[in-house]
């Protein structure tokens, strides 16, 4: 087995995703899965990153673990905090409750820590990387019809969020 | 021209009255109706003057190609008029009694809430019966033999609200559906053998194919004579006749004395060419006819329903024309059919008049008297049952003598179909006795007010029939050319043979003269033990209803079907039908339970679906 | 010139699309249900990356760009719709939504 250590800080970072994705699915309370989605997002940014993608580990990061977690966290907002099973949760168990998250999010640093300041595994990196500009040429090149398509797409998500969130009066149906 | 027209102006006013119904005012809607029947009558009277004329001894018009058969290459059936001697008398006593019955019934039914549709049946019924007697073909005369059929079952059941009359209709339906199917079966046997239902083409066709007694025409003759028998009410199919007095009494008239039940009767004679070729098959006509003329006059002596008496009195009449076919003597059957019409339309009517005027009573029990208090009805009713009686110089006994005197040298019938005919017209001439002493003789045992009865149409109606039935023999037109086959006779008449006949009907008379003495006088408690007798004792009441055939029928035939149909309540056959229904149901509730609405079964049904489909493609 | 093994790549991919199937079938709360969704959604860029860094392509990346865009399209529209759920039903529970049963 290679021990390139590349591949080991990759294999840790899948783990910490799949944890994170596990604990996702079996949290009771809402913020709580939530703060798992986030970690489970960065560590699959890392990933990325360690695939040699780091611009899609920065949009993972900015578009998944920024824009779209903070619209949930919206949506739970609005929710009140009604949800029974946020109810039936433990009342603020405090420590444990954040602890989790925070271990897995600490080891996530670590590891991103060491992978920067790490010299051959950055000149590893640097030989496999797909950057940006590539993509760039890609996306507004043979791409361009499918960024317009999904322009279209977050036009009529735009519109729909609009039309379905929008209070209404009485006898509105769903 | 006019005889394409001919059946259709009833048609016009039949359908004109079923639309408009009640927007159309009594008046309006009795003159339609009846001109329309009248124009059918004039049509009638013109074409046969022109017969007369013309000397070619048919008319015959071709109105459009109904549809073609295939037996032995193509065989067009059209729907053709064919209007010779033999139709033009059924024609003209159709249209003629039928205008005058029609006129009465304008005047009859005027109070009905239901006119319109009455008249409108009335007409459609004139509009078959044209039909069946013009008929070119014999498909085309079975659609106007199933047409009186359905409007016999209407006319009968006209006051659908009682259960009785719904029966009685129903009763009517199914007893000639029997011999109708006998009918149908023996045309496609017809067809089959000689490739034509063309009646002309027919009778030509069984002369040249089949010798006298072959097989074949045994028994298609027989066939035909069920469909015939069922019609005209013969042993063993009558049992319908007498409960169909439920519907109105112009129906009665109309209907079940003077022209559908005679349509037996024309079918016989109108194919007697097929006929003389079975001649079995004659004498079992005039067998049937000498046992209904006897078995219907016996029960016509213990009703006490007068429109019972004058049902039962129409079998045996009916009876004897079927003996006159029997015995090959067409022309006098046809002459007492016509003879008959006028005299039971106007007994029926009177009688209708009769009841009428007493307030829808109808048993002759308690009536008596009427001499005195409806002098007019009485002397019609008189005239109708001297016809029926056939005392000499009336039309009836022209009819009814010309039949007898040809049954004793007949081939196919003999001196036994004689005896059985002069005993037949003793009976008859005995309960008409009765009839009449118990209705118009006696005191009055009825003692309501009297509905004023003498509406013009009445009068013009019921005079015309009495002079018809007085002098209706007048019109005799002798068939016998016609009937170009006549039987050769084998043996002469003894001389004594007339003497018996004519004077029969008066030892009839003179034997109820003393017999039924306390009916004549108005003995009040011999009248109402008889009238009782009717209802408590074995033997009147056997022959109250109609000597036990019903009964008969009920035990052998409607019970059992009634315990088969229970037993097969659950339907077995059904069953294995409705398995296939129940595994779609089945099905059906193992795929609705997977719709659930539930997303998450969805998803998981997807999943599963795509595990599989992974798992088939690995493997 | 080492890199991360594809059947690797996929193995997570996987692991990460299954753990959030999963969470879509057994979650009744439609919030975790959507949450499970980016899980998938996120799974299947995993793999494009991993393909497009294999290959050394860029069209790995392109198509993680498009999946995003539609995970946020699909998270406006589905969380509108939850909004709407709460207003009218009091519950995020799906299995409220079953009057489409056949």
């Amino acid at each position: 087995m290679n021990a390139n250590p590349l591949v080991i800080l990759f294999y840790l970072a899948a783990l910490i995703a799949i944890v994170a994705s596990i604990k996702v699915v079996t949290r009771n309370n809402t913020v709580h899965a939530l703060l798992y989605l986030v970690i489970s997002l960065v560590a699959v940014a890392v990933c990325f990153y360690l695939m040699g993608a780091p611009f899609a580990a920065g949009l993972e990061v900015i578009v998944y673990a920024g824009a779209i977690l903070v619209l949930f966290v919206f949506a739970i907002m609005l929710f009140g905090l009604r949800q029974d099973e946020t109810r039936l949760a433990p009342k603020n168990t405090g420590f444990s409750v954040w602890l989790g998250p925070c271990v897995l999010a600490l080891c996530l640093l670590a590891e991103l820590v060491y992978v920067l300041q790490h010299d051959g595994i950055q000149a590893q990196l640097s030989a496999t990387v797909v950057d940006s500009k590539q993509v760039g040429i890609l996306l507004y090149g043979p791409y361009l019809l499918a960024v317009e398509i999904a322009s279209f797409l977050l036009l009529a998500g735009l519109i729909a969020g609009f039309h379905f969130a929008k209070p209404r009066e009485q006898g509105g149906d769903l | 021209m006019i005889l394409a027209l001919l059946p259709f102006y009833p048609l016009i006013s039949a359908m004109a009255l079923l639309t408009l119904g009640k927007r159309l005012p009594w008046f309006l809607a009795s003159v339609l109706s009846v001109t329309s029947v009248l124009a059918s009558a004039i049509s009638t009277a013109i074409l046969m003057s022109q017969l007369a004329i013309q000397e070619q001894g048919a008319i015959q018009v071709t109105l459009w190609s109904w549809f073609s058969l295939y037996g032995n290459g193509e065989v067009p059936v059209n729907v053709a008029f064919n209007f010779d001697a033999l139709s033009a008398v059924m024609c003209a006593v159709v249209s003629g009694v039928g205008f005058l019955i029609h006129l009465y019934a304008a005047a009859y039914m005027k109070t009905d809430d239901n006119f319109h549709r009455f008249m409108a049946f009335m007409n459609l019924f004139i509009v078959a019966m044209l039909i069946l007697v013009l008929a070119d073909n014999l498909v085309l005369l079975y659609l106007g033999w199933e047409g009186v059929g359905l409007c016999s079952f209407l006319l009968i059941g006209f006051w659908y609200q009682s259960k009785e009359n719904v029966a009685a209709a129903r009763k009517a339906f199914i007893v000639t559906r029997i011999g109708d199917t006998s009918m149908a079966i023996g045309l496609f046997w017809l067809f089959n053998s000689l490739g034509s239902l063309n009646i002309e083409s027919v009778n030509q066709l069984a002369i040249q194919t089949w010798q006298t007694g072959d097989n074949t025409v045994f028994w298609i003759a027989l066939l035909l004579l069920g469909g015939a028998v069922g019609k005209s009410a013969q042993l063993p199919l009558h049992t319908w006749l007498p409960d169909a007095m439920a519907g109105p009494t112009p129906v009665s008239a109309l209907i079940h004395a003077a022209t559908m039940v005679t349509a037996g009767v024309y079918l016989i004679a109108r194919l007697h060419d097929v006929f003389i070729l079975a001649p079995e098959v004659m004498t079992i006509v005039a067998m049937i006819g000498a046992l209904t003329l006897l078995l219907a006059g016996i029960a016509a002596l213990f009703q006490y329903d007068i429109k019972r008496v004058l049902a039962y009195s129409t079998m045996s009449q009916i009876g004897y024309m079927m003996l006159a076919l029997g015995a090959g003597a067409w022309s006098a059957g046809i002459f007492h059919l016509m003879t008959h019409a006028f005299f039971k339309a106007l007994l029926f009517l009177t009688a209708g008049s009769i009841i009428w005027a007493l307030h829808h009573e109808q048993n002759i029990y308690r009536m008596g008297g009427m001499f005195k208090r409806l002098p007019v009805e009485s002397i019609l009713l008189t005239i109708g049952l001297v016809c029926l009686i056939a005392l000499p110089g009336t039309s009836g006994f022209f009819s009814k003598e010309a039949i007898i005197a040809e049954l004793w040298s007949s081939p196919t019938a003999g001196p036994v179909f004689w005896w059985a005919a002069i005993i037949g017209a003793f009976i008859t001439s005995i309960y008409s006795c009765r009839l009449f002493f118990l209705v118009c003789l006696g005191t009055a045992r009825n003692t309501v007010n009297l509905e004023p009865t003498m509406h013009i149409a009445f009068k013009v109606a019921l005079f015309t029939l009495a002079m018809l039935s007085l002098i209706g023999s007048w019109f005799y037109a002798d068939l016998t050319p016609w009937f170009s086959a006549e039987i050769t006779k084998t043996t002469n008449d003894p001389a004594w043979l007339h003497v018996i006949a004519i004077v029969t009907p008066f030892i009839g008379l003179l034997f109820s003269w003393f017999y039924f003495s306390g009916f004549r006088q108005g003995d009040k408690q011999q009248i109402s033990q008889s009238g009782k007798n009717l209802n408590e004792k074995t033997f009147y009441l056997f022959c109250h209803r109609g000597l036990g055939i019903d009964r008969l029928y009920q035990v052998l035939l409607v019970t059992p079907y009634i315990r088969l149909s229970q037993l097969n309540r659950k339907d077995i056959i059904d069953g294995a039908v409705m398995l296939l229904a129940w595994y779609t149901h089945l099905f059906k509730e193992v795929w609705q339970s997977s719709q659930n609405g539930h997303l998450r079964w969805y998803a998981s049904a997807f999943a599963l679906g795509f595990v599989l489909l992974t798992a088939g493609w690995l493997l | 010139m080492t890199t991360i093994p594809l059947m690797h790549v996929l193995i997570l991919a996987s692991t990460l699309f299954g753990i959030g199937f999963v969470g879509v079938i057994v979650r009744k709360n439609a919030l975790f249900m959507l949450m499970s969704l980016e899980v998938m959604l996120n799974a299947t860029g995993v793999a494009f990356i991993g393909a497009g860094a294999t290959w050394q392509q860029a069209d790995g990346q392109v198509m993680f760009i498009l999946i995003l865009t539609l995970a946020a399209a699909e998270v406006a529209v589905g969380l509108a719709l939850l909004i709407c759920l709460q207003n009218k039903h009091q519950t995020l529970d799906v299995d409220v939504l079953s009057r489409l049963k056949g």
